[in-house]
């Protein structure tokens, strides 16, 4: 009996080849841009602006990617990963590290100010840097941060929705490990060091993942502190190796260079794919 | 919720939370002051001196057709955004609903294009209908059709927004997904048992169980298509042709940093201020929903 309820809900059969064909095809149109793109860092200029293109790679992988990575058009892409990876590795810590100690400051102590500062943190969820950008401009080019990592990070790193995460995980820490640790007459940040932070394990990583991708895909503000081309991030870079005028895009390079600055958030996605959907859904309560 | 045991003293936590504090102060509140406080004021040319103006940049900003129509293109922007990246994605997740096998590996693939930055997507589509070189612009032309994004403002938004939708449809699949997963069988099951077959089942049982998940969604990605797709519009468009796909955050830019217009720029900013805390407040209440449904 069950078995042909289960027959009716799920397919079989027939049924079933159908639906993977229409689950392949969505696939294979979801997929088809990245394709494009790999094909064409794989193939030669020529072959490119004398359309159609080819929809299968060609033998030049190792051409377009060294002369991107080495020699890039305005700077080597080499150098736009690696600023890339401080950025996104520099958001992801920093914001971490922020927020676990203000939530615990929140959740744990009763402190002069202490609902004025939690309003004050949260008021900062509506507050996107595309809202702010020529005052907050402003500011970092006061302090002389144009044009350095931390004129990159630091703006970008107060997040009132990691402490929101934490603050509603440490709630969830049983109060008898609080009342044994100051029975035992522990510090409150041994208590943080021993307890919290160990137990907060898995939602660093979910969260790491989820601001990591955040980090790496900015676009706005990379593009505006940033005008020597050696501190390009990749995401931004990209759209700097088109010429200006008529001059054509050297494509294959430019399609090199889009496929390495999809590699890295790719690869966090799709190996900690679980720790991802798990950061995707806290971080949205 | 408070903690019933706490710990004593009050000058850690003011040191543990003052990071956070600082941070918020000098990168948010302060600039939000500045953008509060320079749209009260029209510099002068050289930018030496700046005279006080009341809201009179407001009353320019409502009264000037440009900004009007920036209105009008973010609102057709976002609302084509929402349903381009949530019909697919919802039919993707009904389809894999089905499978008992196999569903991991097209969420797997499916997950990608979420982690390609808003400007790569831009890249790639700009490139499959680029005039000269594109693959899908050459194969329109074959059939008759005459692409030219650069020309046409129509076709300028149709491709802003599928690119923008894109990596949507990843995430909001998962989220579909998910929620799918979450439907008991056994309600299903005996829906089939009283004979109701598919989309008889979908359209009543299936699609009210979604509607949390569906109003979740629905905000979430219009919050998306105001702020985050700056990207995407400046890679492919720059926001032409002829303003057509220049949208309310894309206007803060070009007026702010390549116009120099300091003044009305920063009005825009408070007006897009307005426009964020609204949204927060309908996202928060409908939390506030959820955690009771």
């Amino acid at each position: 009996m069950a078995r042909e309820v289960h027959g009716m809900v799920e397919k079989r059969g027939s049924g079933l080849w159908l639906t993977h064909v229409f689950m392949i095809l969505g696939v294979m149109v979801i997929f088809f841009p990245i394709w494009l793109a790999f094909v064409a860092s794989s193939v030669t200029q020529p072959e490119i602006v004398r359309p159609p293109m080819p929809l299968w790679p060609g033998d030049q992988l190792w051409e377009n990617y060294s002369k991107a990575l080495f020699s890039g058009v305005n700077v080597p892409v080499g150098t736009m990963l690696f600023n890339s990876l401080v950025m996104a590795i520099g958001i992801a810590v920093g914001k971490i590290i922020i927020s676990l100690l203000s939530a615990f400051a929140i959740v744990y102590f009763r402190f002069p100010g202490r609902n004025f500062f939690f309003w004050m943190i949260f008021l900062t969820l509506m507050l996107p840097v595309e809202v702010r950008i020529v005052p907050t401009f402003e500011v970092v080019a006061g302090f002389g941060m144009l044009n350095s990592y931390g004129g990159l990070i630091f703006p970008l790193i107060a997040s009132a929705t990691a402490t929101f995460l934490f603050r509603q995980f440490f709630l969830t820490i049983p109060d008898e490990l609080a009342e044994a640790a100051r029975v035992d007459g522990a510090r409150p940040m041994r208590f943080f060091w021993d307890i919290v932070v160990p137990m907060s394990r898995t939602n660093v990583a979910a969260l790491f993942v989820i601001l990591f991708i955040y980090g790496w895909n900015q676009y706005l503000w990379p593009l505006l502190i940033t005008t020597d081309p050696e501190m390009n991030t990749i995401v931004m870079g990209i759209k700097q190796m088109f010429p200006s005028g008529d001059d054509v895009a050297d494509w294959p390079v430019i399609m090199a260079t889009s496929i390495l600055a999809m590699i890295p958030p790719v690869i966090v996605v799709v190996s900690m794919q679980r720790l991802f959907i798990r950061g995707l859904v806290d971080s949205e309560k | 919720m408070e903690k019933r045991v706490t710990f004593r003293g009050w000058l850690l936590p003011l040191v543990l939370i003052a990071p956070q504090v600082v941070i918020s102060l000098v990168f948010f509140f302060y600039p939000a002051g500045q953008a509060i406080w320079q749209s009260l004021f029209i510099p002068d040319p050289f930018g030496l001196s700046s005279q006080y103006v009341g809201l009179g940049n407001f009353e320019f900003l409502l009264n000037d057709k440009f900004y009007r129509a920036a209105f009008g293109t973010t609102a057709i922007f976002s609302i084509l955004v929402t349903l381009c990246s949530m019909i697919p994605a919802l039919f993707l997740a009904v389809i894999a609903d089905r499978l008992i096998k196999g569903s991991g590996v097209y969420r797997t693939m499916l997950i990608w294009p979420y982690a390609v930055a808003p400007a790569v997507a831009g890249v790639l589509w700009l490139f499959m209908f680029n005039t000269r070189v594109g693959v899908i612009s050459w194969y329109l032309g074959q059939l008759g059709y005459d692409w030219n994004h650069v020309l046409n403002g129509g076709e300028a938004m149709g491709l802003v927004v599928v690119a923008s939708a894109w990596g949507r449809i990843s995430y909001n699949f998962l989220f579909f997904f998910a929620a799918l997963q979450a439907v008991p069988r056994s309600v299903i099951e005996a829906a089939a048992i009283d004979g109701a077959r598919f989309w008889r089942r979908f359209w009543t049982i299936v699609l009210p169980l979604l509607s949390p998940t569906t109003f979740f969604l629905l905000v979430v990605n219009v919050v998306y298509s105001f702020f985050e797709t700056f990207g995407v519009i400046h890679t492919i468009t720059g926001g032409g042709p002829q303003q057509s796909t220049t949208i309310l955050v894309y206007k803060v830019f070009s007026d702010g940093f390549v116009g120099q217009d300091l003044g009305s720029s920063s009005a825009q900013s408070v007006i897009l201020l307005v426009v964020v805390g609204l949204l927060t407040i309908i996202q928060f209440k409908f939390i506030e929903k959820r955690v009771h449904y």
